[in-house]
């Protein structure tokens, strides 16, 4: 999966000893390992039953919570870093989770699928459909993923919203930032990582 | 009766009387100069006796919470479904001990036990006990079982609130929480049912203020009530119309006011059944210990201010049905958790039999529970 990539990526971006809010925390996987190497505390926050159990197994702190109805158990500030992996695509608002997350946190880390990958422009340019991969699997009318964007698109809404994008990475199926993905984000890179700050 | 005892079950047991003869303080002033405790424990305290697992009870409940008193018990324990070999609560590893609560009716000192100092039943004059007193008196257990530091503290509902008590007061000597359906204190709309439930013991012509026993009689009709008022608040309003809808007992109206719907004839026999085995007064010192309870009265009003001292990790549940303590009533305290920097998990489990549901196997809750439960029992092994 390419998303365990963009994982790696975060685990290097945090800092030691950083609280830490995981939002769609899935397995709890990254937050345990931060845990054990960067001595990280904080919470997971998930829907999903099969991931909250496998939170609870690892012992990770998780919460069962719908992050489209906002942050308000959190006060403000409350985090050094609120990390969503992934799941921006699947939330109704977006934009303003974004809020939420540089509400509660004093730095944010995203990370999304791009839509403008050449892959995802092919299938629509040749197809005419809406582009159905390994990586993106569900039909239009029944997917989780209901807000697709392009880095782009990302970046607008970062400018609408004055944020300032602290470092950003692009990465392709084979997980690499290379050349490619360097050189041409928007139409190489399959997934964005973004460490934001308001 | 079991033909024969499952084999994921703790088997026969048998309760333990604990004389206390240290006098205990309470929080209405009194002095409780000597008492006991009954007690089950189910498992083995281990070498570093590190393992204990402690179990509160909620408003009706008891020591007995597995297993089978003898062969002609019709049924196990009142949470036996969590607590045995290989179960969430598991006797292969860890040291359970449940206990009848001070004021409870069975076993444990209580209204229906003799005052030591006149030599006649307490009755009304048993005094009230507190969630506090309840906390102190398991401390004292403790240091009796002698277990320095629970491996968790467990209970729902009224239970929970035991957990979520231990916490505060003596962050040392626990390392888990788990409270499950519950809450940081009632609700007007609690209150006001406990109130209504009180007042139909209280109004029943033979609960002669309290001294129903010395004169031979009980207050059946007020005690029934109260229990089916009570049995309301701990079924959803689905499980209800699941269970009984408008069923009729037979076939057409009778214009009048017999029994004639189906969950007219079951609260009937859950009261009049319950009314037999409980007895009133300490029906209302239990409502009335649920209706004092509120940590946060001492911490300016602020339970992440109440929670802050508290060094246990939390596991909280609540049910999507359970309108007694709802889950936003869970909220309440896993923000305050939040907001005090605790570790704490919540689970929000999806299940239609309202309150009730903490006593039941539903599979995710389980699964939780155990999963919980088998690192807790992880740490006991790692600790020395």
């Amino acid at each position: 999966m390419a998303s365990r990539v963009d994982l790696s990526v975060i685990s290097r971006w945090i800092k030691e000893d950083s609280r830490i809010l995981d939002l769609a925390c899935g397995d709890g996987k990254l937050l345990h390992d931060l845990a054990r190497d960067k001595n990280i505390s904080g919470y997971g926050m998930e829907i999903n039953p099969q991931n909250i159990q496998a939170c609870i197994e690892r012992g990770v702190n998780v919460l069962e919570h719908n992050i489209d109805q906002g942050l308000g158990n959190f006060t403000d500030q409350s985090f050094d870093t609120v990390v969503m992996a992934q799941a921006l695509q699947a939330l109704q608002f977006p934009h303003l989770v974004l809020d939420e997350m540089l509400r509660v946190g004093r730095e944010g880390i995203v990370t999304f699928p791009n839509f403008g990958h050449w892959r995802c422009r092919l299938h629509l340019s040749t197809k005419g459909r809406m582009p159905v991969s390994k990586f993106m699997p569900y039909t239009w009318y029944d997917t989780p993923n209901i807000h697709f964007c392009t880095f782009k698109d990302f970046e607008d809404l970062c400018r609408q919203k004055k944020l300032t994008i602290l470092n950003r990475l692009v990465v392709d199926r084979a997980n690499k930032g290379d050349w490619k993905t360097r050189l041409l984000p928007n139409l190489m890179g399959e997934v964005a990582i973004y460490h934001v700050t308001r | 009766m079991p033909d024969a005892i499952p084999v994921d079950s703790v088997g026969l047991v048998t309760p333990q009387t604990i004389h206390f003869s240290q006098p205990l303080q309470l929080s209405c002033g009194q002095i409780l100069e000597e008492y006991d405790l009954v007690i089950e424990t189910y498992g083995q305290l281990n070498e570093q006796r590190n393992n204990g697992v402690l179990i509160c009870h909620a408003l009706s409940g008891h020591h007995h919470a597995a297993g089978y008193h003898c062969m002609d018990d019709k049924k196990p324990g009142w949470w036996d479904n969590f607590i045995g070999p290989g179960k969430p609560l598991d006797t292969n590893k860890f040291f359970i001990v449940s206990l009848n609560n001070l004021g409870g009716c069975h076993g444990s000192t209580g209204p229906v036990s003799s005052n030591p100092k006149t030599g006649k039943l307490y009755g009304p004059d048993f005094p009230i006990i507190t969630v506090e007193d309840w906390v102190e008196s398991q401390v004292r257990l403790s240091d009796h079982l002698g277990i320095d530091q629970w491996a968790a503290i467990v209970g729902g509902s009224l239970g929970g609130m035991q957990a979520l008590h231990w916490s505060i007061t003596h962050p040392d000597r626990l390392r888990h929480a788990l409270v499950i359906a519950s809450a940081p204190k009632l609700s007007a709309q609690n209150i006001a049912f406990n109130e209504v439930a009180r007042q139909a013991i209280m109004s029943d012509e033979n609960f002669r203020n309290g001294r129903y026993l010395e004169e031979n009689t009980l207050p059946r009709n007020g005690l029934g009530l109260a229990r089916m008022v009570g049995h309301i608040t701990y079924l959803s309003d689905d499980a209800m119309g699941e269970k009984f809808g408008r069923e009729l007992k037979n076939k057409e109206f009778s214009f009048d006011y017999g029994v004639q719907f189906q969950i007219e004839s079951y609260l009937r026999y859950q009261g009049a059944n319950f009314s037999g085995l409980f007895d009133a007064n300490t029906y209302l010192l239990m409502t009335r210990a649920l209706d004092y309870f509120d940590p946060a009265s001492r911490f300016d009003d602020d339970l992440a201010k109440a929670m802050a001292k508290a060094k246990a990790k939390f596991l909280l549940v609540s049910f999507t049905t359970d309108w007694r303590f709802s889950p936003a009533r869970s909220h309440e305290m896993v923000n305050a958790l939040l907001h005090a920097g605790k570790d704490v998990s919540y689970l929000e489990v999806d299940a239609p039999q309202g309150h009730d549901a903490f006593l039941m196997n539903i599979p995710r809750y389980v699964n939780c529970v155990s999963g919980y439960m088998q690192r807790v029992a992880n740490e006991c092994g790692e600790k020395q």
